[in-house]
């Protein structure tokens, strides 16, 4: 299924690191030992928790606590599992109280929001929810054009405005549609912009300003889309999406390829933020609820001790 | 660009500031943190080992030079070895191109291929005078054929374009049919843009080499996103092995990226890096520079670029002139807000503040200079009569008043803009004595020529 697919993406990093792993659980010497985890975790991009978690295995091998062949890479699992964060009670997306939900869909350029965004209202039409969808990126030339064309395709209807009008209001008229339409679910799609520049995320604020005003509690969910090739640089991302949005979740897209996604480790770690979905390849259907205990076997685990949902 | 490599860099390096020579232990200590600050940056994990131990055997090996301090040692080794890790002998255009020069984008999805493609496209005119065609053969994408003939309606470039799904439109023919319009069309250069890829997919790197294939691009560049991690590498080598890569162009540098690909891609691909995209315009296109790069990284500021900068912007000529008067003394509002207008030529300022020397360390300094700001004050400037800009003397209370109107700010702003004039003249006036000692605008115009700069040009009070 889609985790058994996440594997096979995962393969090649899977095989780098246990390559690493294997040099792990041999019989050496602190040093080699440390040397060895410190690539394992930097190969990942699992970030600046590494330095940490490279002192406490230094302390576990130490006091001899991980003397014995392949203890470390059960310990390194269960640590991880204990710093990686998923959706609470595995509901990405609890519905409001009262319709429509508003799902407001933020990242950098590049990441993968309009795709994203495309699987995410077909995994809501999946679940009988009734999707509208208003174009709020009117920069980006043409990404009105491609969001069309996916709306087309998955039949949801689309409140749009002209290249270069003002996204809130684009926001704004979509929660209009919503409430009268009668729609469940109002997901709002915004331009690329990179997280360093002021003028843009500014502009992020007023839409999600214009949406709470327009409807209480609006937007209920502020998604940020991560590529799982980004690096470290994921961590700087959050932090500063997050100050601008109430970030409640991440989309972890691409993570077919040869990318891993490690960084959203560090992401839940330094931010709090919880991964959400993972978003695999080009299909609609490539889109998955994150789970946090498969997403570290994958990283770790030979593909035949699998447990694909 | 590369902050946060260069803040933990220069923190690493710290260790090696002292003034007495370092015991191997030390190295050994300093360099495991340059090691993780490295790691941290998203460097290659085995380029981030290899660097180290090129600089420890740099440290460690070569003998202690006399009159040079440890710290400048080290920095020293630092900068080779990143000069080292980045630099090619490798133009970042194809040496002996056809006519037209062919050139090809490759990437990953989202790495920003198509803006890369006009911005190419814009560099090519802007810098060269050459007469560009674009050409749209991203067909896997929705709407990517719509960015590329809009990108190229703004900044009018022509863009061959067809409409994806009808007959006989596949990348090939596309490709095909631009380069033949090119040829017909006395264009100087085509740049084909191509369809993003997940560089497993064997079908799309098929349809890529196919293209290459059919018009035999004289440089097929990758284009990198500068936030990728480990991957990067992973990437720029699979790419490698399907294409013959002339060089990778890393976008989104504006990021706050941590600039590892920059530092890894060539040292395990082999292929140099040719150019960076540097933000958000189209015009935000650089030819890469290791020398620069490695002194951006290690704060050494960007003096090279900073200096070219300046004079893009400049008419020397001029230049000297204002400057003879200055240095006299005879600063007016007119001479204030040339100021402006030529620092607005030059780019942000926050862009241009980043360039000095020791920026890095100010860079929350810089967060607080407001390119708003100067509009404001050019607004106040603009709304004083000429007589005014000429003899600032004469702007009382009431003058005051009205220019606050006409600018739309409150009187304390002006009062504001008027006291750091006084402030400023006064320093014109001290700095001429000083600088100009009595030379002849002859001379200062062949110091110009010479050195690229003039003496000391003075900054605005409390900016620099």
């Amino acid at each position: 299924m889609v985790f058994a697919r996440l594997q096979a993406g995962l393969k090649r990093t899977r095989n780098r690191i246990q390559h690493a792993m294997r040099r792990l659980s041999g019989d050496r010497s602190t040093a080699d030992t440390l040397d060895a985890l410190e690539e394992v975790l930097y190969t990942a991009d699992v970030g600046p928790i590494s330095a940490e978690l490279l002192t406490q295995a230094e302390a576990e091998l130490k006091a001899g606590r991980l003397a014995r062949p392949g203890e470390m890479e059960g310990w390194l699992r269960e640590r991880l599992l204990q710093t990686i964060q998923g959706p609470d009670a595995g509901d990405p997306l609890p519905l409001a109280q009262q319709a429509p939900t508003v799902v407001l869909v933020v990242g950098v350029n590049g990441a993968g929001k309009t795709t994203s965004i495309a699987k995410l209202v077909k995994w809501l039409q999946d679940r009988k929810l009734q999707v509208l969808v208003a174009a709020a990126d009117t920069y980006r030339a043409a990404a009105v054009e491609q969001l069309t064309i996916w709306c087309e395709r998955l039949g949801a209807d689309l409140i749009k405005s002209q290249h270069g009008a003002d996204p809130a209001a684009v926001a704004h008229d979509g929660v209009e549609a919503a409430l009268a339409r009668g729609a469940d679910v109002l997901v709002v799609d915004t331009a690329g912009r990179l997280h360093t520049q002021k003028n843009l995320m500014a502009e992020l604020e007023k839409i999600a300003r214009v949406l709470g005003r327009k409807l209480d509690g609006a937007p209920h969910h502020t998604l940020l889309v991560l590529d799982a090739t980004t690096g470290q640089n994921a961590i700087q991302q959050a932090r500063l999406f997050g100050q601008r949005v109430p970030l409640s979740g991440v989309i972890l897209s691409k993570l077919d390829g040869t990318a891993k996604g490690g960084a959203v480790i560090s992401v839940g770690r330094e931010i709090g933020l919880p991964v959400s979905f993972v978003g695999l390849g080009e299909s609609l259907d490539d889109f998955a609820v994150f789970q946090p205990a498969e997403f570290v076997d994958a990283l770790f685990d030979p593909v035949d001790h699998a447990t694909a949902p | 660009m590369l902050e946060n490599l260069q803040k933990s860099l220069t923190t690493a390096l710290e260790r090696f500031r002292g003034p007495r020579a370092l015991s191997e232990k030390e190295v050994q200590e300093g360099l495991r943190d340059v090691r993780r600050a490295l790691l941290e940056a998203d460097v290659h994990f085995q380029v981030a080992k290899q660097f180290t131990e090129g600089v420890r055997d740099k440290l460690l090996g070569g003998e202690r030079l006399k009159g040079v301090s440890g710290s400048q040692q080290a920095v020293h080794a630092f900068h080779q070895e990143l000069v080292a890790l980045m630099h090619s002998d490798e133009p970042a255009l194809p040496k002996n191109p056809g006519h037209p020069m062919v050139l090809l984008m490759a990437g990953l999805q989202g790495a920003g291929k198509t803006t890369t493609a006009a911005k190419l496209a814009l560099w090519l005119r802007k810098r060269q005078n050459r007469k560009v065609l674009l050409a749209a053969c991203d067909l896997q994408r929705p709407a990517a054929v719509d960015q590329l003939v809009t990108l190229g309606r703004q900044l009018e470039i022509d863009v061959h374009a067809e409409t994806p799904g009808e007959r006989g439109v596949d990348p090939v023919s596309v490709a095909r049919r631009a380069l033949a319009k090119a040829k017909d069309g006395h264009y100087d250069a085509v740049i084909i843009d191509s369809a993003g890829r997940l560089h497993i997919d064997e079908e799309l790197m098929g349809e890529i080499q196919a293209v290459c294939g059919a018009v035999k691009p004289d440089a097929t560049y990758l284009v990198l996103d500068s936030m990728t991690g480990q991957d990067a590498v992973e990437s720029a080598r699979s790419f490698s092995e399907h294409l013959d890569l002339h060089g990778v162009i890393l976008t989104k540098i504006d990021g706050d990226a941590r600039g590892g690909a920059a530092l890894s891609v060539r040292q395990v691909t082999g292929k140099p890096l040719a150019f960076l995209g540097t933000g958000e315009t189209p015009a935000d296109l650089e030819e890469f520079q290791a020398e620069r790069v490695a002194s951006r990284i290690l704060d050494m500021g960007d003096v090279v670029g900073l200096v070219e900068k300046a004079q893009e912007a400049v008419d020397e000529e001029a230049q000297v002139e204002d400057y003879m008067r200055l240095m006299q003394g005879r600063f007016t509002m007119e001479d204030l807000l040339s100021q402006f207008k030529m620092m607005r030529k030059m780019g942000s300022m926050k862009k241009l503040l980043g360039m000095l020397p020791g920026a890095g360390k100010m860079s929350g300094l810089l967060d607080q200079v407001d390119d708003r700001e100067f509009s404001r004050v050019e607004a106040i400037i603009l709304s004083m009569t000429p007589k005014e800009r000429l003899h600032p003397e004469l702007i009382d209370g009431s003058r005051r008043k009205r220019i606050s109107r006409g600018a739309g700010v409150e009187v304390a702003d002006v009062n504001r803009l008027y006291k750091s004039y006084q402030q400023m003249q006064k320093q014109m006036k001290s700095m001429g004595k000083m600088l100009t000692g009595g030379r002849s605008k002859k001379r200062m115009l062949k110091q110009l020529n010479q050195k690229g700069r003039l003496p000391g040009m003075p900054g605005f009070p409390g900016l620099s």
